[in-house]
């Protein structure tokens, strides 16, 4: 049997599949829809100024609580509706994103920076060292955060910079955490015995040696982050303390909407849908670059 | 173990302390509360007695070892908002919290432990779908908006339900789910994985090769063991069912202690928010110490820090 026969012959015997099929098959083993929902939410949040159709701060006062553009009374001119200011709900939508990534983006930068330079300290060095970080660690993730968080707003006042400073203290526990854990595993292998018979400092084995090793976790556990940090955000927005208003921030909209659930559903509606999809959409990538990469992760979770 | 627990105690003892030295210290940094207690028509020596009379003219750290010692005592000093007894103010509002908080467990547990158990014995079902899908949602809907979103259809549109406050059974219906649902998805989540590794265990065989009825397998002895991991972590999630109180409360309008810590922080009533806040951090620290206690009983490994 020649070997164009033999593959032919194997060819035939392997299931047909159709574009159907194939189709079903790669959107169960890619994160397709998540990812399509993420690029719209950053290419909103990058040309947010191009693709508003309306101003996102004033509003036409003559056409307030106007409904999306589906619905009796509503108007080409406004996709999901107006507020009750009569600015354009699609528009603050879209502005909106800006601030919740932009937010994400900054204190994930700053945590994982900082909770992973914690982390590789205190799993290298051990001893005191580690039992003092640790602890500061617990802290951090025993206090209930939204009082406190609440509380320093208040006193403070409302401004970016303290939220992000706040939301900073919430989320570099985390990342500490675990690489503390996954150094403690890395520095009993021989390479790095190596490194330091060869005359390697401190500070260039955890920068040359275990921090390449610990990027997987630190990406993961970062993932995993940004959809409890999106949600955090919306709830002190939406108890009166996030992002100073007029800047359209998705939970301060849910929360002005509440007043008009009676007649204007759909101000509260979609500024909500847009949280809830993000975060969902996060939290699927996240579940899934876990699975891929780093599977001891998972007790974390599951 | 002794030695676990007392450094266990010793740090809870410590997180109350931080918690509530920086609300102190924020609270005061928020105002004099002579501002709020006081009106336009105070003398300069009235204003001066009152300082004095709340310390005021002391160094803080003073001012907070005096509250300690005060607190300890159960004396929160003088609401400034409702000028009563701040204690009273709190305890009146801890029956609300507490009843919707256990509406809110009650919701997680007879929702996602079975849900729990199905997922994984039927997996890959439409079922097990469904519940990681219940799940996915718990843990993506805010909160606020999820409540919203249930008085927009079951209250407004529908008109089965009480959109907010307090009172017939039916009002407790719309809060504990929103309260709930996340704490089911974890229960789910927990039971489901639980519920995996003891059908894949020895003994679950040995039943199933002995042929006992796959029904009698399941709850009798599979559920049976599998229920310890949700169990302790029952008290975790009870932690975090009292912060999100603060959420629920405001969006139901339900007289609790999240709502109040909510309004007293508005309303710049120092003594009662120190009075919540501590009340709220002294149980989630609590209850973490009791899971933290309760695992090392059940699983020696852990003592080790």
């Amino acid at each position: 049997m020649s070997t164009s026969e033999h593959t032919a012959y194997v060819r035939d015997l392997a299931p047909r599949q159709d574009a159907a099929a194939k189709f079903w098959r790669f959107i169960r083993r890619w994160p397709v829809i998540p990812a399509a929902i993420l690029a719209v939410l950053v290419i909103c949040a990058i040309f947010a100024p191009w693709l508003a159709p309306h101003n996102h701060l004033w509003g036409d006062l003559r056409a307030p609580n106007m409904p999306p553009a589906w619905l009796e009374g509503g108007s080409g001119k406004y996709l999901l509706g107006t507020d009750n200011l009569g600015r354009d709900l699609l528009s603050r939508i879209i502005y909106g994103a800006r601030i919740s990534l932009q937010v994400a983006a900054i204190v994930l930068l700053f945590g994982a920076i900082g909770g992973t330079a914690i982390g590789l300290v205190s799993g290298y060095l051990g001893g005191q060292v580690d039992e003092v970080l640790m602890r500061f660690v617990d802290l951090s993730l025993a206090i209930p955060f939204i009082l406190v968080a609440l509380t320093v707003l208040i006193v403070l006042g409302q401004s970016l910079t303290v939220i992000i400073v706040l939301l900073i203290m919430f989320s570099w526990g985390g990342f500490a955490r675990q690489v503390r854990a996954e150094t403690l595993s890395l520095r009993t292998l021989d390479y790095i015995s190596l490194a330091k018979v060869a005359g390697a400092g401190t500070a260039l084995i955890l920068y040359k040696h275990i921090l390449p090793g610990v990027v997987n976790t630190v990406i993961v556990v970062a993932t995993l982050q940004v959809g409890s940090l999106i949600l955090t955000e919306s709830i002190l927005s939406f108890l009166g303390v996030g992002v100073p208003p007029p800047t359209p921030a998705w939970g301060l909209m849910v929360s002005d909407g509440r007043d008009y659930l009676d007649t204007a559903w759909w101000i509260a509606l979609f500024p909500g849908m847009a949280i809830f999809l993000t975060v969902l959409a996060f939290n699927f990538i996240g579940d899934w670059l876990r699975d891929r990469f780093d599977p001891r992760l998972r007790q974390l979770s599951d | 173990m002794r030695n676990f627990a007392i450094r266990r105690f010793i740090y809870m003892a410590v997180v109350v302390f931080a918690t509530t030295a920086l609300v102190f210290v924020l609270s005061r940094v928020n105002g004099d509360p002579r501002n709020v207690l006081l009106d336009e028509y105070t003398t300069p020596e009235q204003w001066e007695a009152w300082g004095k009379k709340l310390g005021l003219d002391r160094p803080l750290i003073v001012q907070y070892g005096i509250w300690v010692g005060n607190a300890a005592r159960g004396d929160f000093g003088q609401s400034l908002s409702q000028r009563t007894n701040s204690l009273d103010v709190i305890l009146q509002r801890i029956p609300a919290t507490v009843q919707l908080t256990m509406g809110a467990f009650v919701f997680a547990f007879i929702v996602g432990l079975p849900l729990g158990v199905l997922s994984a014995v039927q997996r890959g079902s439409a079922l097990d779908y469904t519940g990681r899908l219940f799940a996915l949602f718990g843990q993506a809907l805010p909160p606020f908006w999820l409540g919203i979103m249930l008085i927009l259809i079951f209250a407004v549109e529908l008109e089965w339900l009480p959109p907010y406050g307090r009172g017939s059974i039916q009002h407790y219906v719309l809060p504990s789910v929103t309260l709930g649902w996340l704490a089911a998805s974890g229960f789910l989540r927990l039971m489901r994985s639980s519920m995996l590794e003891v059908l894949d265990s020895e003994f679950v065989k040995f039943a199933r090769a002995k042929g006992v009825e796959s029904r009698w397998i399941i709850w009798k002895h599979a559920f049976r063991n599998a229920m310890l991991a949700p169990l302790t972590y029952a008290g975790l999630l009870l932690a975090g069912l009292i912060t999100g109180t603060v959420v629920t409360e405001t969006v139901f309008a339900w007289p609790g202690l999240g709502r109040l810590a909510v309004q007293s922080v508005y309303a710049n009533d120092f003594p009662v928010m120190t009075g919540v806040v501590m009340l709220f951090t002294v149980v989630y620290v609590g209850m973490n110490f009791i899971v933290d206690i309760a695992y090392a009983l059940f699983d020696p490994r852990i003592r080790y820090y």
